[in-house]
């Protein structure tokens, strides 16, 4: 089977739409609240969830057959946990701007429930290659929202996008104002339920 | 799962024992490898915010070269102890204020023998964490010129906002003295400033959902004050 097959390919491309973690299973909700006031800072979270969900799912894989299953929840999380102290530390040394302003949700990737779902839906059972795409297609679900939910949210509450003012201020001398709901958690929800309305349309997934 | 092995006790220990081993020595590794650059980030950090609530930079913007040039340029820094009296050979970047309580540095910013504004450190614990930040003074030193909170660990959204330009802000302008001249410190009051508040100008709004969090900083930031009040009082007077 070539690494980059039909079925391969399945497992990166299903997330983004048709079983979008957001949208669809609506985990991760928490940081997808709290970091999308910005683009910028919800493009170094959606990197730091990627390569999280990428390589936990292919150490747990590759560690799937050797596993006590009575402590296999334990071992999933310490593997977890490791690499996102990493990945906080990489970013305090090399984005300590950033770093400060995601604060504690870097570290609560380890109690995001979409990395930890996928160790157990998907690793557990799946080679490390597969797990690895599965662990991409998922990271990519979640940034794919996380970054339309942060471009609605600058947008409109800031309007900037990437810290760059957009709106010109002609439009502010003409009595636009930035929209002050959007800054606060209340617009991320009202995005976010747009979003999975929209979503849920498209792909005629229906809820319970 | 053909290769199972034989689930006993002891393999679950070993296992156990395996994943930790390996997983806190490449934490440790890379901690190690990453304190240098990440202590020069916090240090950085520091002088930012030292110049910020002193006036001299507006946002972080600034090339780190740029800053560290406006620093030694522009702030000075000596120390003194709770006498008010001058304390020797202690370089004021260095105190620790867990180690030292009783060291109290002072930044100044000046502008060639004149003293522009004094900016002082102050941390203590708020609701969860120990919150670190510095307070600026007018050359009255009463006045409040700026303050800011560096480091925390408060709730996000919640008392986490203390580390924002908006809450910050309304420090500017209050005054820590009373008629008297005696220390009454900012305070953080639960909510907002009603039209018939008594002294208004010692009071800041309250950041609703954080009343512990704003008790907290009352707390520590009254007790900076007045630890450094014997050393502001000789100013004070030498200037009258």
């Amino acid at each position: 089977m070539s690494l980059l097959s039909k079925k391969n390919m399945g497992f990166v491309k299903d997330p983004l739409m048709d079983n979008n973690p957001i949208a669809t299973q609506v985990l991760g909700i928490c940081s997808a609240l709290a970091v999308t006031v910005q683009l910028q800072t919800a493009m170094v979270m959606s990197i730091a969830v990627i390569i999280v969900l990428a390589f936990s799912n292919v150490l747990i894989s590759l560690v799937r057959n050797k596993v006590p299953s009575n402590i296999r929840i334990i071992v999933e999380l310490a593997i977890i946990a490791t690499l996102v102290i990493l990945v906080d530390q990489v970013l305090k040394a090399y984005l300590y701007d950033i770093s400060k302003q995601l604060s504690v949700f870097v570290g609560l990737i380890i109690t995001n429930c979409i990395v930890l779902g996928r160790a157990e839906a998907f690793a557990l059972q799946n080679k490390p290659w597969p797990s690895f795409l599965d662990g991409v297609g998922n990271g990519l679900g979640y940034s794919m929202i996380l970054i339309t939910v942060a471009f609605g949210r600058e947008l409109l509450g800031s309007g900037s996008l990437f810290g760059i003012q957009v709106i010109p201020d002609a439009a502010y001398a003409a009595g636009y104002q930035n929209m002050g709901l959007m800054v606060l958690a209340p617009g991320a929800f009202i995005l976010l339920g747009l979003i999975i309305w929209v979503q849920r349309t498209l792909t005629g997934t229906v809820g319970d | 799962m053909a290769s199972r092995p034989r689930i006993t006790k002891a393999y679950t220990l070993g296992f156990a024992a395996v994943v930790t081993m390996v997983c806190s020595v490449l934490l440790a590794t890379a901690a190690t490898l990453l304190k240098d650059r990440q202590d020069q980030n916090i240090q950085l950090d520091i002088k930012y915010n030292i110049l910020n609530v002193l006036g001299l930079v507006e946002n972080d913007d600034v090339e780190p070269e740029k800053l560290l040039a406006l620093y030694d340029q522009k702030v000075k820094t000596y120390v003194v102890d709770t006498d008010g009296k001058m304390v020797q050979g202690v370089i004021a970047e260095d105190v620790d204020l867990k180690v030292n309580p009783d060291l109290l540095p002072i930044f100044t910013r000046q502008e060639g023998d004149n003293i522009l504004a004094y900016c002082i450190p102050t941390q203590g614990k708020a609701l969860w964490s120990t919150v670190k930040g510095y307070i600026a003074l007018e050359s009255d030193l009463n006045t409040v010129k700026g303050i800011t909170f560096y480091s925390h660990g408060e709730t996000p959204g919640l008392g986490g906002e203390i580390d924002k330009e908006w809450f910050t802000d309304a420090f500017k302008g209050k005054t820590i003295l009373n008629d008297a001249g005696e220390i009454v410190s900012v305070e953080i009051i639960k909510g907002k400033i009603r039209a018939n508040e008594k002294n208004p100008e010692h009071k800041v709004d309250g950041i609703s959902g954080a009343t512990l969090t704003g008790l907290g900083l009352n707390r520590f930031i009254k007790a900076t004050l007045e630890k450094y009040e014997p050393y502001f009082k000789s100013v004070r007077g030498d200037a009258s």
